[in-house]
């Protein structure tokens, strides 16, 4: 991500300190993660110790400080779809990709992340790829999903 | 568009919109909420703009994409005004039928409408619908009139006329009695009365006060506050300009969740319309009242939802609660007196101040007024948003409204409040929904989640479902949420996967204890909740789990094994096929046997079994019956024989 880039997020939001979390949600919006680069460039601006920014970045669910892959599963294990079986959704999918929730394939391909609740119960159990939702997951239809994306 | 400046300004504006509006027109309205829009809704419309074209009828019919009408089981959902005609679960593939047919030969297309369960009869009306039927939709009802994204539509259901009558027609404190007198008590959790709450702020010192909106709605399975941030977002707008007016606030933000972007989407929009048209900003109506509106959106962090968590989040920190010594409402948002309420409470507030006092305490128990909106989802026939007044009986809720249990299934329980809350067996189901009654129960309303249980969920297993959740997300600044959950989660671990001794149970008691005693914020002191309810109504289940290794529900997978019944497995293959780890030995007219080695227990071959033969069964606490004999396992069919 380039510098430019960042800055102008910076700018956006006047450069206040009270900002940062806004600012970083937008990078990480904008480039899926945040590089080492971008958080000095957010504290130098913001005029906040690098450490707060690092605090920010691993405190809330919201930022990844490791690349993503090409394609973003979410899990849905909100307490409708435990219920009606996300767990075993959940498990046949880390079958497939080889990836636990939190960690990207090596080819980058697949990152894997339960979620806690998309709001769409009534499609339980819910599994999104790339912001596609995919409901009334079962096991046996993982795979034919993820065939899909390459 | 000029700024309306005073209150008949507004009056002459909303005659002028309804003036335009021709009653008779038709209108398709179409459910775009977030959920419908994950079931197909956007295709849906897309459909319906290329079709209402083809069929050369542009300007004789409206459509209309609202918000959540709140019954997602059956998304996406049309309403064709001004008849009411409903229709559910709408493809693109339907649209052209419902153009040609209902708009232009005023027929009603038999196989779209809800066909009621119990006798089997088709219905036409939606106010006719069981679901809808025994709901009081008063904050929620507006959700399917109107387009989020326009203040017309807002302002031709009557919007605004609450902060036009108490900007000018009432005082500051005349609005906050109001209020009190109603008895509002806060809809995001812990039951507050709001009133309150304002008055602790009104009466605080200084010049700088803040009103914010909670809309980090993080329970799991919870979607209301979602969905009228979404569907109504003036509604939360005009409450909030009201609360900063009685509590004398010149500046409010709105705290949502990033995972919201709808409703991130619509409110940015509502404040931009409010502020073009002069109900944010200077001189408000020309009443002389200032306020303004920010959007802050949340980054992911559950605690984040609790006030002094929240405060600090808006001041662009982690979000880590403070100790209570001093409220919020006298020292927030930058030390600051701060109003924190949640989306459904600020939704209210117009309602209140329009109707007054006495119509909100009409409805509801004798200490929870109003009505409640409920996410009603889980084992139940109509997931979906679902309002009803304080004191509604849960049988009500779950049989009446959400039509029971699907797949003929026994009821087990329904868990009310999120992690924080508790699980309510069916022996209580009489029980009337309300803060105080539910609390009574080992409960909580929190922010109004239901979840409903059936025989084949297993308790101890939702107790360390949600301490799973709570041990990811507490902040880890106070030791009895940080360190004792993790422990209490271990050993709910070690009991739902089969290693649970004697002595457990009676250490979780104690661990619990410490938790409500001694944790920082609601989040530590409550987070036992779960477990101390299961245990509670189902002490069975967990003696069972932890004695004899076996989950009654049989859910558990560790604890369980899948078995193929030879005396009833057909050798029809099916399961066979469709094991994704090539477990079942068996092929065609040779009786199938599940090779436990092998079998990853992902439960494929129990659903796929065709219901005439259910061959494949559960079994826990007893060993898997040894394999039949070779000799016995091939099928002679008898029509074959002949």
């Amino acid at each position: 991500m380039d510098k430019d880039r960042i800055d102008r997020i910076i700018d956006k939001h006047h450069c206040e300190a009270s900002s940062l979390i806004q600012v970083l949600l937008e990078i990480q919006s904008e480039n899926h993660w945040l590089p080492k680069e971008a958080l000095e460039r957010v504290a130098d601006k913001l005029q906040v110790p690098l450490t707060r920014v690092q605090h920010i970045a691993t405190f809330y669910k919201a930022f990844s400080l490791v690349p993503k892959g090409r394609h973003e599963i979410h899990i849905c294990v909100g307490t409708a779809c435990h219920v009606r079986g996300a767990t075993r959704v959940l498990d046949t999918v880390q079958d497939l990709t080889g990836i636990r929730p939190g960690e990207t394939d090596l080819d980058l391909k697949f990152s894997l992340q339960t979620v806690n609740c998309l709001g769409c119960c009534a499609l339980g159990p819910v599994m999104e790829v790339d912001g596609k939702t995919h409901g009334k997951m079962a096991p046996s239809k993982t795979a034919e999903i993820l065939k899909n994306y390459e | 568009m000029a700024q309306i400046n005073t209150p008949a300004e507004l009056e002459e504006f909303r005659k002028g919109i309804l003036s335009k509006r021709d009653p008779d027109k038709p209108c398709v309205t179409l459910c775009s909420g977030s959920a419908c829009n994950a079931s197909g809704s956007t295709d849906v419309a897309a459909a319906l703009f290329e079709e209402i074209e083809k069929q050369g009828l542009g300007a004789a019919v409206d459509i209309r994409r609202t918000g959540c009408h709140g019954f997602c089981e059956r998304g996406p959902i049309i309403v064709i005004h001004p008849e009411e005609i409903c229709y559910f679960n709408i493809e693109p593939k339907d649209v052209s039928e419902i153009i040609s047919e209902t708009i232009k030969g005023h027929k009603v297309v038999e196989h779209l409408l809800y066909t009621d369960p119990a006798t089997n009869e088709k219905i036409v009306h939606e106010s006719e619908i069981p679901f809808y039927k025994y709901q009081e939709r008063i904050v929620f009802g507006s959700n399917s009139k109107i387009d989020p994204k326009s203040i017309d539509d807002y302002l031709a259901i009557g919007g605004y006329s609450a902060l036009a009558k108490a900007l000018t027609g009432m005082s500051a404190e005349q609005v906050l009695q109001e209020v009190k007198k109603a008895n509002l008590r806060g809809r995001g959790g812990g039951g507050f009365p709001a009133g309150t709450k304002w008055e602790g702020s009104r009466n605080a010192g200084g010049e700088i006060k803040y009103v914010i909106v909670n809309a980090d709605e993080g329970d799991p399975g919870a979607y209301m506050d979602r969905s009228v941030l979404e569907g109504n977002p003036h509604s939360v707008l005009e409450g909030l300009t009201i609360g900063a007016y009685a509590v004398g606030a010149h500046e409010g933000y709105i705290y949502v969740r990033q995972e919201y972007p709808l409703a991130v989407e619509n409110v940015n929009m509502a404040i931009r319309k409010a502020e073009e048209y002069g109900f944010l900003g200077k001189n408000i109506l020309g009443s002389g009242f200032d306020f303004i509106v920010k959007v802050h959106q949340g980054a992911g962090a559950f605690v984040c939802g609790e006030s002094t968590a929240l405060m600090t989040a808006l001041e662009g920190r982690a979000g880590e609660p403070r100790p209570k010594y001093v409220r919020s409402n006298v020292v927030g948002l930058w030390g600051r007196p701060s109003v924190l309420n949640n989306v459904e409470t600020w939704a209210n507030v117009p309602l209140i101040i329009n109707n007054g006092a006495d119509w909100f305490t009409k409805l509801g128990t004798e200490s929870s007024k109003g009505t409640k909106i409920f996410s009603l989802v889980g084992k139940i026939t109509n997931t979906g948003l679902v309002e009803v007044p304080m004191g509604t009986p849960l049988r009500d809720i779950i049989f009446k409204i959400g039509g029971g249990i699907p797949g003929g299934k026994k009821f087990k329980a329904v868990q009310t409040g999120g992690p924080s809350g508790g699980c309510i067996p069916e022996e209580l189901l009489d029980l009337p929904v309300g803060f105080d009654e539910l609390t009574r129960a080992g409960s909580m309303m929190g922010s109004g989640g239901m979840i409903v249980m059936d025989e084949d969920t297993c308790m101890p297993d939702v107790a360390r479902y949600f301490l799973d959740f709570l041990t990811d997300e507490s902040c880890g600044k106070c030791v009895p949420c940080r360190e004792g959950m993790r422990q209490m989660l271990k050993i709910l671990t070690d009991i739902t996967q089969g290693r649970g001794k004697e002595g457990d149970i009676e250490l979780l008691e104690q661990l619990a204890e410490t938790a409500q005693e001694a944790a920082l914020c609601a989040l530590g002191k409550s987070s036992p909740n779960p477990f101390l309810s299961t245990l509670k109504y189902f002490r069975d289940e967990y003696e069972a789990h932890v004695k004899e290794k076996r989950c009654p529900a049989l859910s558990c997978k560790e604890l369980i094994n899948y078995y193929i019944d030879p005396s009833k497995c057909n050798a029809c293959t099916t399961c066979a096929r469709k094991c994704p780890a090539e477990a079942i030995i068996g092929g065609k007219n040779l009786i199938h046997m599940i090779d436990q080695e092998k079998c990853t227990k992902c439960g494929t071959c129990f659903e796929a079994c065709p219901p005439k033969f259910r061959a494949v069964t559960k079994i826990s606490g007893v060993p898997v019956p040894p394999p039949i004999p070779e000799e016995a396992r091939t099928i002679v069919r008898e029509s074959k024989q002949k």
